[in-house]
């Protein structure tokens, strides 16, 4: 067995902090997919759910409160109620298609950090 | 709670302390009770943990490390280092959620995060926060992000509001996600637990059942956590990147 000195310990130890500094600075690619956050399907499934059913809650109160408003009542919450159903159908498209939770479509950042997960379908969960 | 038959009875609102101001209730709740709980619990874990703040950390202190290298590491990795400054909020996010969370797994404790009004609150500041962010950041361009690229203009009035509602939603599907984990969590536990007593001898099975979903409640509480520091760090995210 090799004889460590304590400079051949301090060498190892100044290299192992040069790499944590410079992992301090950038980011590992290709690390953990937080697009998806650890679950089952049945997470996957209540979460299309809430997702489904928040868009048109949304969708319902902003008819409402330009109805009320506007004295309008009840045609602008129906044209709202449709389209908070198709928001939530697009945020489950979304979830779906692996965009993660971003609203837009852009789904090349130039800027924006790596999301391993951005490609490809993420259906599986 | 013990005398509550209900498997609702849990998450009643109760006035310790009634206190009125105007019209106004600011009563002392045992809900507002568990908040400070979680305050003074969080404060006392760090920094009691810290307190020695030896170069090998003992056990306690390991795991007050240990919270903050995981939270550190996540917004390192989501949002990158532009999100350093939002650390300690998210941080703070994070600890008041799991601690809240693990307090209402202590039996006759309350589980504050198990009413919408409370999640609610929390997500409609996160809300708030990343869309005042946007817009200092971007300024006027922040509203590009509600037109999808390579539309033609004639289908705008249809697609700018479908995305402002998506954006809407944001708050709602992130505090309804919590508070319906909590909620669901909780009385399923109530539920089994009236079993137990209403079976007699093969009361075992249910109790052995809660056991079980104690659990895994447990693990729900650090998840659902995690979920909603992670939802905070990608719309923070898409604040400064506007991707």
């Amino acid at each position: 067995m090799r004889e460590r000195g304590p400079a051949d310990d301090l060498e190892k130890l100044d290299a192992r902090l040069r790499q944590a500094a410079e992992g301090a600075r950038q980011k590992v690619p290709g690390g953990l997919n937080y697009d998806r956050p650890p679950g089952s399907a049945l997470g996957l499934a209540l979460r299309v759910g809430v997702e489904l059913v928040s868009a048109v809650a949304v969708g319902l109160a902003i008819g409402w409160l330009l109805d009320a408003w506007l004295g309008t009542r009840p045609w602008l919450m129906l044209v709202f109620i449709l389209l908070g159903g198709a928001a939530g159908i697009l945020n489950v498209y979304r979830i779906a298609r692996g965009f993660g939770y971003a609203v837009g479509y852009r789904q090349d950042k130039p800027t924006g950090p790596q999301r391993p997960g951005d490609q490809g379908p993420g259906i599986e969960g | 709670m013990a005398e509550g038959h209900s498997p609702l009875a849990q998450f009643e609102i109760k006035r310790w302390v009634p206190i009125q101001v105007g019209d106004i209730d600011v009563s002392f709740t045992n809900s507002a009770t568990f908040m400070a709980l979680t305050v003074i619990g969080v404060s006392a874990f760090l920094v009691l943990g810290m307190r020695r703040h030896a170069l090998v950390p003992g056990r306690w202190q390991s795991m007050a490390e240990l919270s903050y290298v995981f939270i550190a590491n996540l917004v390192k990795d989501t949002v990158g280092t532009e999100g350093r400054p939002y650390f300690p909020f998210i941080f703070t996010v994070f600890m008041f959620v799991l601690f809240g969370n693990l307090f209402g797994m202590v039996p006759y404790g309350f589980a504050f995060t198990s009413h919408i009004i409370v999640t609610f609150t929390m997500a409609i500041v996160v809300f708030l926060g990343v869309t005042v962010i946007a817009l200092i950041k971007h300024k006027l361009h922040f509203f590009t992000f509600f037109m999808p690229p390579g539309v033609p203009l004639i289908m705008a009035p249809l697609l700018v509001p479908i995305e402002i509602i998506s954006y809407l939603s944001r708050p709602v599907s992130l505090s309804v996600r919590l508070f319906a984990n909590m909620l669901a969590g909780h009385t399923l536990i109530k539920v089994f637990a009236g079993f137990v007593v209403a079976l007699g001898l093969f009361g075992a099975f249910p109790l052995a059942f809660i056991v079980a979903l104690t659990a895994l409640e447990i693990v729900i509480a650090f998840l659902q956590a995690f979920v909603f520091t992670i939802l905070t760090c990608l719309y923070l995210n898409d604040a400064l990147h506007l991707h």
